[in-house]
């Protein structure tokens, strides 16, 4: 096995294994609160934010988790940081926390979260987890935020908030639910052309 | 394909016929002609406008699809040319031209080709454009201009209590879609689908059937005895005639076997009455097919026939 580095954890997790159009992870609120790019934005660097402290967190404790009874370690773990992560946007940032509503708290059960967990948390060194979970917290961002704002655009017509396209000539399903799946589907489509039948 | 030529394996008993998709679209076309001329007669010139628009786009956007995913051209079964038209004269004539041109992209690539082109679409394409654009374009989708002016459909003058004209609703010169205003001209055209064989008499036959028990309970309910111009009037309006002859009974999404047509049927008018009534009036019929369409596979399998012989042994 080829020895792996911070390049590699990055690259696997932004591009190779992109959590949100490869692997399909925490999809709920990928669909959910990308109705807006700065939602989907923020929704991103909340998740990013767990997933990178819980992935050291638990890399740190590898030895101490008991193997049978890890899911609920996992699950404690991540709870503490999402309060955390919770309280710290309720002080600084009232709005998007408004606006993002039960999904900051629904973090701490993110199928993302546990998928790095597992995957590599509690195999590797913290050091390695951490870059890890940039690389996954990048990648996830990154597509729930191009998600939120081609929504954005197509569904209530402004982009963070500055109008494009006049108001009454919107494809308002873009902003409902459907409009998400459709979307997000065309998201994988494109991750799979660029990646060209290459697996994991 | 030419292996297709060579061997025909099939189950006996074998029945040739000459039917080909293709005939089989033209005679939809055909059918669809009185509704669609009458539309063109009560709307004018925009109604054609959007017909051709309709029928364009889809055609044009098939054949784009086929050319860059370098598939065979399959412009020839005229599927096309239906789900455009069935999806024009759903649309309500003032649409915008270019808010038809979305719907038909829709139709097309997200619902037929995504999906494997004709055969395998699990939806109705028009059926799916157009609760996409009814979703989409809320506003402009119930706006409704009829010789002038913006008036309700019959529909929502009944669910309003107004009155209606039923004579006038018969012949069409009513406010509403393209293609749903005329009962008569959509008969004329039924009649020539059934001379034809082309659909099957059961779901058209059950679907108005449950409408019509489903009002007429209703109406001994609410209103204390079978109200006969409130039923004909549910009969003849909102694109329900349109909706139970060309849309339901699209070969590609309702069930096959005659039993499982006929559950199909019933869900239908269940689910459109249920709609009309006690929901928002718009859009029912649309909705219910294609809730219907999402239950074929399940109601497919659950009427299946079973192999001859098979199963007994077990009682």
């Amino acid at each position: 096995m080829k020895k792996d580095t911070i390049f590699k954890r990055l690259y696997h997790g932004i591009l190779i294994e992109n959590p949100s159009v490869v692997l399909c992870l925490g999809l709920c609120p990928t669909l959910a609160v990308t109705t807006t790019a700065k939602n989907g934005l923020a929704m991103g660097i909340v998740t990013a934010a767990v997933l990178i402290l819980s992935e050291f967190v638990i890399s740190l404790l590898k030895r101490i988790i008991p193997k049978k009874d890890r899911m609920i370690v996992y699950v404690l773990i991540a709870a503490c940081w999402t309060t955390i992560v919770q309280l710290v946007l309720n002080a600084y940032f009232p709005d998007i926390s408004e606006s993002l509503g039960i999904f900051v708290a629904l973090t701490a059960v993110n199928g993302l979260i546990f998928g790095r967990a597992d995957g590599y948390a509690i195999e590797n060194n913290p050091f390695l987890s951490i870059f890890d979970g940039i690389g996954f917290g990048i990648g996830y961002t990154l597509i729930i935020t191009i998600l939120g704002a081609i929504r954005e655009i197509l569904g209530i017509g402004t982009i963070f908030g500055i109008r494009i396209i006049p108001d009454g000539y919107t494809l308002s399903i873009a902003a409902l639910a459907p409009g998400a799946f459709f979307l997000l589907a065309c998201l994988i489509a494109i991750a799979n052309k660029i990646k060209g039948g290459r697996r994991v | 394909m030419d292996e297709q030529k060579i061997f025909r394996i099939s189950f006996f008993p074998h029945i040739r016929d000459k039917a080909s998709t293709s005939r089989i679209m033209l005679d939809v076309i055909i059918a669809l002609l009185p509704a669609a001329a009458f539309g063109v007669y009560n709307f004018g010139w925009r109604a054609l406008l959007l017909i051709l628009i309709c029928t364009a786009t889809c055609m044009l956007s098939e054949l784009l699809w086929d050319v860059c995913m370098r598939r065979r051209i399959m412009l020839r079964d005229m599927s096309a040319v239906v789900t455009g038209l069935i999806l024009a004269l759903n649309l309500p004539p003032t649409l915008d031209w270019w808010a038809a041109v979305i719907g038909s992209v829709f139709a097309i690539v997200v619902v037929k080709m995504l999906f494997g082109g004709l055969g395998q679409n699990f939806m109705n394409p028009a059926v799916a454009a157009k609760c996409f654009l009814m979703i989409s374009f809320a506003g402009r989708m119930n706006t409704f201009v009829f010789q002038n002016v913006a008036s309700a459909t019959p529909l929502e003058v009944l669910k309003a209590g107004g009155n209606v004209d039923l004579l006038q609703m018969f012949l069409g010169n009513t406010s509403g879609a393209i293609g749903e205003t005329s009962a008569l001209a959509l008969l004329i055209g039924a009649v020539y689908l059934f001379i034809r064989r082309i659909i099957d008499f059961r779901i058209p036959l059950f679907y108005i059937l449950t409408v019509v028990v489903y009002i007429s309970i209703y109406s001994m309910i609410t209103r204390g005895g079978i109200d006969g111009t409130f039923l004909a009037a549910h009969l003849l309006s909102g694109g329900l005639l349109l909706g139970a002859f060309y849309m339901a009974t699209d070969y590609v999404t309702s069930p096959v076997s005659p039993s499982g047509r006929i559950i199909y049927a019933v869900i239908l008018g269940l689910l459109t009455c249920t709609f009309r009534l006690f929901g928002s009036a718009a859009g029912s019929v649309a909705y219910a097919i294609l809730i219907g369409n999402l239950l074929a596979p399940l109601i497919e399998k659950v009427t299946r026939r079973k192999t001859f012989g098979k199963g007994a042994h077990l009682k």
